[in-house]
Parts: structure tokens; sequence; C-alpha cells
């Protein structure tokens, strides 16, 4: 029983004295807060972008705007978040106060050109017929997209976007590059001010585990329920 | 074109692949008020590329469609407004899928025509009533079967008070129990004076119903006549080859 003893004594020194548990709640919040706003502005640029592209497949007027978007997807998914976050940060907004919301609209720019390509795939599976059926009563080309078209097609990618998700809570481990204290950077602190190498990490590691499975399990409910109407 | 002409078309085509493929090869049709027009032939013949183009579902290579004294093939007219007084019915009855009965027939009434939420749902309730579904308003389409869903569909066109309704092969997706059922609707509806352009292969609906039969093949008018001229004394040779194979 010696060891636990000495163990609880670590965790104690660790984390209790200077309230050094505080950075981790902190630091959790931001990866919270990180994940969350990223992920809104990961959908509005995916639905915008998605939509663009499926409306350019049959109108040649808006090849421009399809240009812009291919591009828009190439840069980002080209090159690697980290550098996003550095170019973000020391040659974008190089006076920000709160690294934060940099954090937030890198990420959110990023989760754009991923989430983008699920929602387009998500409108293509919808049945040609639903278009036809919105347009045949009169709808414009815009009405039957957000009418008819988004809403079943958000419900077949929810899973996907779900995985964006989970993928975008992991991802954000690394905003302490640009000196963002989200959850992974503060283990990362307290390991550098303790020089305790192994509690911080590990207690890092599971909240991030918690955080992944509870996400999913709160998914599949929310799936289940939004189908369960339609039978 | 006369002015007596509800719908007519000109000269319409739709080719594919630059020419070769002729889906459409200058039809010239026209429907008049009150008129029920029944459109048969062999598949592949255009008849469904025809009722298509009629609400520009189909985009006609050249020709002109003018649906109330308006050409609606000229890029300048809004499509949309037209689209709301031509009500469509089509084979795979394509209803909302995540919307209930009541919210499918609703929603274009609302969102277009402006309607309230309370003058809709008692237009939608009268018009279930009329096709025997008023206790299915709150189910989803999943949970109707084909006839069912088909008759939902007429509602939602019939919702929009249009001044003419065009069926695509309404009762070809239906198992054949339910065929009747959706086929009874329709009698009602040309009862009440509904403008109706019909494909199918119901030839028993278009004996009965039909003012005016339209046999097509190769995106071309055939043979047009009065159902007792088509299906007892068919002029040219195909008509009676098609009436004789499907008879």
């Amino acid at each position: 029983m010696d060891w636990l003893l000495k163990w609880f004594d670590t965790l104690y020194n660790t984390f209790i004295v200077a309230e050094r548990y505080k950075t981790i709640i902190d630091g959790l919040g931001k990866t919270i807060i990180i994940t969350i706003g990223a992920l809104a502005i990961g959908v509005v640029i995916g639905t915008i972008v998605a939509i663009i592209k499926v409306f350019a497949d049959r109108n040649k007027k808006l090849k421009f705007f399809d240009m812009l978007c291919n591009l828009y997807l190439t840069v980002i998914r080209g090159t690697p978040v980290v550098v996003q976050l550095l170019i973000s940060f020391f040659i974008i907004f190089v006076n920000a106060k709160d690294g934060t919301w940099v954090a937030v609209i890198t990420f959110g720019i990023n989760s754009g050109a991923y989430v983008a390509e699920v929602i387009r795939s998500g409108i293509m599976a919808i049945d040609a017929g639903q278009t036809e059926a919105g347009r045949s009563l009169g709808f414009s080309r815009v009405q039957t997209m957000w009418l008819i078209i988004l809403p079943q097609a958000f419900k077949n990618i929810l899973p996907a976007i779900g995985n964006e998700m989970i993928a975008l809570l992991k991802e954000t481990s690394v905003a302490g590059y640009v000196a963002v204290i989200e959850l992974t950077k503060a283990g990362n602190q307290i390991k550098n001010t303790t020089y305790d190498q192994i509690n911080p990490i590990l207690l890092v590691a599971i909240i991030y585990l918690i955080m992944v499975v509870g996400l999913t399990k709160l998914l599949s409910i929310f799936e289940r329920r939004l189908r369960k109407n339609e039978r | 074109m006369s002015d007596n002409f509800l719908i007519s078309t000109k000269e319409l085509c739709k080719y594919y692949n630059g020419g070769t493929i002729k889906a459409l090869d200058g039809v010239t049709a026209s429907i008049k008020k009150g008129e029920v027009v029944v459109i048969i032939g062999p598949s592949g013949s255009g008849k469904s590329t025809y009722l298509r183009s009629l609400n520009l579902l189909e985009l006609p290579t050249s020709g002109a469609i003018v649906f109330e004294g308006t050409d609606i093939t000229d890029p300048k007219t809004n499509i949309n407004l037209h689209r709301q007084k031509m009500g469509m019915v089509f084979q795979q009855f394509n209803l909302f899928p995540h919307m209930n009965v009541l919210k499918n027939l609703t929603i274009a009434p609302m969102k277009l025509l402006k309607m309230d939420k309370a003058e809709a749902t008692e237009k939608a309730m009268a018009l279930l009533e009329r096709v025997g579904l008023a206790d299915r308003s709150e189910a989803y389409p999943a949970q109707l079967s084909g006839g069912q869903k088909q008759r939902v569909a007429i509602v939602r066109a019939l919702m929009m008070s249009p001044d003419v309704m065009l069926f695509d092969e309404p009762t070809s997706a239906l198992d054949p129990e339910m065929v009747g059922e959706v086929l009874d609707v329709m009698k009602e509806l040309a009862k009440e004076g509904m403008t109706m352009v019909v494909v199918t292969h119901e030839m028993g609906f278009a004996r009965e119903v039909a003012d005016r039969v339209i046999f097509m093949s190769d995106g071309k008018i055939v043979e047009e006549g009065s159902p007792d001229e088509i299906f007892t004394n068919p002029q040219d040779a195909r008509t009676q080859q098609f009436l004789h194979s499907i008879l």
C-alpha cells in the first residue's frame, strides 16, 4: 500500500498545490470552446461551399465561385493544420489579443473544407425526384435546397459530422503550438513546473477519452431520435 | 396559337448527345381547358419527356411552350410562378420523407402562396377527406402504402390550386391492388373538370376518362384522336402494333 500513498502524494503535489488543477479546467474550457466554435463555423462554411459546388454542377454561371471553392478546398486540405495556425497567428491576426478566437476561426476554416465534402456527398445522395417534386410545386432552386434537400441530407450525414467533431476535438490539441493554453498545453505546463512526467499527461488523455466516448454515445442517441419518427 | 388552349407546344425538340438521340422530335400539340389528354406509347417514345417538358423539368432543345398565354421557354419568364399553376404527380410519388403528410401538403401553399397555417391545414384536411386519408395526416410517408402515398402526392399538387395536373405514369410503381384507388381519385378529378395530361399504361383509364388520346413513338406524335378512334380503329401501323402488343 506504500506505493498508493506515494502516488496520492504525487497527485497532491502535481494538481492541488498552487491550485494547478485550475490550469487543466481552464484548458479544458478552451478545448471545448475551440471545438464547438470551429464546428459551427465549419458547418456554415461547409454548407455554403457544398451548395455552391452542387449548383455549379448544373449552372455554368457559377463557374467563378466554383473555382474559388476548389481553391479553398485545395489549400486547406493541402496544408497541415499546424501550419495554418502558424499562418493565422503570425501573419494574418498578428495583433489579436485573445488567441482562443484565432484558433476558433482557424480550426473553423480548416474544418469547413472537410465538412463541405461530407455535406456535398449528403446532398448528392438525395434522390433527384425530391428536387423535381420541390421545383414542380414552384419552389425556387434555393428554396428546394433549403426546405427539402438539406434537412434530409443533414440527417444522413449526422454520423459523419459527429466524427468530424470528434476529430476536431482531438486536433485542437495542436493549438498549444501558438500559445493557446488548451487542455494538452495545460497538462504540459503542469508537467514542466512539477517535473511529474506521468500524471498530467495521463490525466489529459483520460479527459479526452471521456469526452470522445461521451460524444459518441450522445450522437447515437440523437441519431436514433431523429430517425424514429419516420418509421 | 389560340387563347382557348391552356398549353400549346410548338415544334418541341429535345436532343441528347448533340442531336444523335432525339427524345422529342418536333412535338406540336395543344391542350384545352378542362380537357383530359392521355399520352400512350412504347417506352422510349418520348411521352414522359414530353410531359416533363411541359413544366420545364426537362429543358427542350428548341421549340415553344405556351402556358396561359406565356411562352415559358423564354428564359426571361419566371418559371417558378408558372409551375405553381401546374401540379405534377410522379411515378415514384416523391413525397418529402422528413415531413408528415400534413406538412407535405401545407408547406408549398404556406411558403409560396402565403396561406396561413390554419387555412392551409383546413384545406389539406378537406382534400385528405376526399381521398379517404383524413386519418393519416400525422403519418410519415414511410408509414403509408404506395397507393396512399400517391393519393397524398395528388393532394399535394392540388393544394396549390393548379390549372392543370400532369401525371407521369402515376400507377406504374404501384402494386396491382392499389392501382384502382389512385385511378378513382384521378377519375373524380376529371369529372370535376380539372385539365389533366396523363402519361399512363392504364388503357382502361384512357378509354374511360380521356377526351383525347395521343399516341407517341420515337419522339413524335404518331396519331391522336378520341379514345374510340385510337383504340378501336387505329390508323397508323405503329399504333396498331403497340395496341396489339399490350391489349
